[in-house]
């Protein structure tokens, strides 16, 4: 081979990796029972949702840790862990104009302008800091629509009926381990209301930034549409380089009705730690759908490009008649990156169908398993899945796994899957070579060919962002 | 065409190479001028294709010995899509598919490099696509081949095809075409030819490279050289292509023998 070499290629700065100077409002670290009081006493929350996290932690402190993912990390000391950080400013504030200077300069390096003049034309906008929520742009044009979209802690003063309703109806607090422990801890996030008949008029979006370096981060996200409602929602998320790791362990709930549908779409660029595995984030996600009337439809689509380790299987459940799941998945892991992940499509109703497309694409010395589930049940007469799952392999060190799980107690329903694995061959890229084209543009052209199912899932001011940034992180990997 | 004082565009001279340290070209030498058409011919095993990758700059090859200049620069400078850039183009005998890269996308991309080299201005899709429809007559290609991924699903002679309008879209110095002509039908054979003749002016020059006559048919070279165990035994005209025809290799073993004799 030439100067260029797979393996140096992948070195590439992490260009998020800077931490904003500001004054903290943090709680000693560590995890107890008074801890979870006072995070609830802080956010001056109802009864009802102290209780929820209390009943959590207790159940939290029963589980186990999970081991059953193809996931090697040494362990996590939940006590070395603080569990609320918020950056110094009174309340809330009623317009951007009150927010701290440094915040918005901070989500402006980070290609989320919030102020009025500069935000994105049609995409609204949640920006969530450590554990709360400093700003959500479009607020009142939204609500002209009926639409609501705040920061849970909003929600949980404005709308508590609401979050009352729905909080842990689809991620019950007792689901596993990760997502009890965010029940019990869960600072802030996002929550997406869309009333019956509304066609949410903007994409909304999430942008999520770890701040601090010992600080976990446990955001809730919760998305209702109602009959016949529909929205697209993204979010993106970076934290700074640090050389410990941070948990971040969130939980997203999505419930929607008759006829309602929500699509939800991640770009996860964490920090992933440096070439030798050290720092980055630590990634335990619930994610799950329930698609709880007839012909409603969950679409799922990811872009996983960071974290130290990702463990995270957006998932729908199919209740509804005739509903419709779906999994996008592209992920990348570099270096020394684990990922486990995939989704698990549980199908209830009678002809409920999903489709599963995972690309996983291993450099470096990493790992990337895809681990799914599809579940037939007794009344899912007619139900189809379709699951294509590919992994593309980058030099010799890399290691691509598929865990197909497939249970079916229902003999009208049809499942297909299809799986293959393939490397860039040297002859590939010296073909692309050959014709002029450089050597890093030659892999991201394949690594881009390949994800094209995925990309076109997303809404289109993303997919040509995702393209790049799956080019940034494979500078260097390739030799 | 041979002019005495055309631009010495390839000067190869004692080439040495190896594929896994085993040595493939033990002293080549060759000097090609614009305006120039070459055959390089010889039986299988004897070093052809190396040589033709070596120039293009495959990894799997290392260069053990000799010197090779492109228009006076030294070619072991140059990356291989450098080369590329600079008008050096390699015809693939086995064209690789590349799935999900669009075939249009692709050609773009690499023709955009070419230009940008040239001096020339990018094109953007829709200059491009006007372009490329120019040029898929030189080898009489479907549209519809634009819109696949690189080669995926393509037959040998759609390969091939698409190996030319690359030539077509890159306007080489010097182009390289090894084995073009293997696994091809008569008509395709043809159309495949004609690209190839009218690609080439007195500015740039052809390298050849086959293993049958029926090629030079249909083009006709100015010089014809014979490889066998990774040297050139002999060049000639035209002629010396017709007389394997009627003999075969036989006399390269015989050849081979007495120099090892000697």
């Amino acid at each position: 081979m030439t100067s260029t070499s797979t393996r140096d290629l992948v070195s590439q700065p992490y260009k998020y990796g800077f931490v904003t100077e500001i004054e903290t409002d943090k709680i000693a670290k560590g995890l107890s029972e008074d801890v979870v009081r006072l995070i609830s006493a802080k956010k001056e929350e109802p009864a009802f949702l102290l209780d929820f996290r209390l009943k959590a932690f207790r159940h939290w402190l029963t589980l186990d840790e999970p081991d059953w993912a193809a996931l090697g990390y040494s362990a996590i000391d939940y006590q070395d862990i603080v569990y609320y950080a918020a950056p110094k400013q009174q309340e809330k504030k009623a317009s951007l104009d009150e927010v701290d200077p440094k915040l918005l300069e901070t989500f402006d390096k980070l290609g989320i302008p919030l102020s009025e003049q500069k935000r994105l034309s049609n995409v609204a906008v949640d920006a969530v800091f450590d554990s709360v929520s400093i700003a959500t742009t479009y607020k009142e044009k939204l609500a002209e629509h009926g639409v609501v979209f705040c920061s849970f802690s909003e929600a949980v003063k404005e709308h508590p009926e609401l979050i009352e309703r729905y909080l842990g109806s689809v991620v019950a607090s007792n689901d596993n381990y990760f997502a009890a422990l965010n029940s019990a801890v869960f600072s802030d996030g996002s929550f997406v209301f869309i009333p019956k008949g509304v066609e949410c008029p903007m994409e909304l979006s999430t942008y999520f930034r770890i701040n601090s370096g010992d600080t976990g981060q446990f955001e809730r996200t919760l998305i209702v549409a109602e009959e016949g409602a529909s929205v697209s929602y993204l979010e993106g998320c970076t934290a700074p380089m640090f050389d410990t790791n941070q948990l971040h362990a969130a939980v997203v709930e999505l419930v929607a009705l008759d006829d309602a549908s929500i699509k939800y779409s991640t770009v996860q660029n964490w920090y992933a730690g440096d070439e030798n595995g050290v720092g980055g984030i630590y990634n335990f996600v619930t994610k799950r759908g329930q698609c709880r009337g007839d012909r409603s439809r969950i679409s799922w689509t990811q872009v996983e490009t960071g974290s130290a380790i990702t463990w995270k299987y957006p998932s729908c459940l199919l209740q509804g008649a005739d509903s419709v799941g779906e999994f996008y998945s592209v992920a990348l892991t570099n270096n020394c990156q684990q990922a486990d992940t995939g989704t698990k499509m549980i199908h209830v109703g009678p002809r409920t169908r999903s489709t599963i497309v995972s690309k996983g694409i291993s450099a470096g010395r990493s790992s990337n398993s895809y681990r799914g589930l599809v579940q037939m049940g007794p009344n899912a007469k007619g139900a189809r899945n379709y699951s294509q799952c590919d992994s593309m392999l980058i030099g010799d060190q890399a290691a691509a796994n598929t865990y197909p799980y497939i249970r079916s107690q229902q003999p009208q329903a049809a499942i297909e899957h299809e799986a293959s694995t393939c490397r860039i061959s040297e002859d590939q890229l010296f073909y692309l070579q050959s014709r002029g084209i450089g050597f890093e543009e030659a892999v991201s052209m394949m690594v881009s060919g390949f994800c094209r199912d995925v990309f076109n899932q997303l809404p289109m001011e993303f997919a040509a962002e995702a393209d790049k940034l799956l080019a940034l992180k494979l500078e260097g990997s390739v030799g | 065409m041979i002019r005495p004082d055309a631009e010495l565009l390839l000067d190869i001279n004692d080439l040495h190479a190896s594929v896994e340290d085993k040595p493939i070209l033990k002293g080549v030498n060759l000097q090609v001028r614009a305006g120039e058409i070459h055959a390089v011919m010889g039986r299988n095993g004897s070093g052809k294709s190396t040589l033709s990758k070596v120039l293009a700059g495959h990894p799997a090859y290392r260069v053990t010995g000799g010197t090779v200049r492109y228009r006076n620069q030294d070619l072991f400078d140059l990356e291989p899509e450098e080369r590329a850039r600079l008008g050096v183009f390699l015809g693939f005998q086995y064209p690789v598919e590349i799935p999900g890269v669009s075939n249009l996308e692709f050609l773009r991309v690499s023709t955009n490099a070419r230009r940008e080299k040239q001096g020339e201005e990018e094109l953007d899709t829709f200059a491009f696509e006007d372009h490329v429809h120019d040029k898929l007559k030189v080898v009489q290609m479907d549209p519809a081949f634009l819109e696949r991924s690189v080669n995926e699903g393509f037959s040998g002679g759609e390969k091939k095809r698409n190996e030319i309008l690359q030539m077509a879209l890159l306007e080489p110095v010097v182009a390289i075409l090894d084995e073009t002509d293997s696994g091809l039908d008569i008509d395709a054979l043809r159309i495949v030819a004609g690209g190839v003749n009218q690609l080439a002016t007195e500015n740039n020059a052809t390298l050849l490279i086959t293993h049958y006559q029926r090629l030079l048919d249909e083009i006709t070279p100015d010089y014809v050289h014979v490889m066998a165990a990774g040297q050139i035994l002999r060049t000639g005209g035209r002629e010396l292509a017709l007389e394997l025809e009627q003999t075969g290799y036989d006399w390269v073993d015989r050849e081979l023998a007495a120099q090892g004799a000697a």
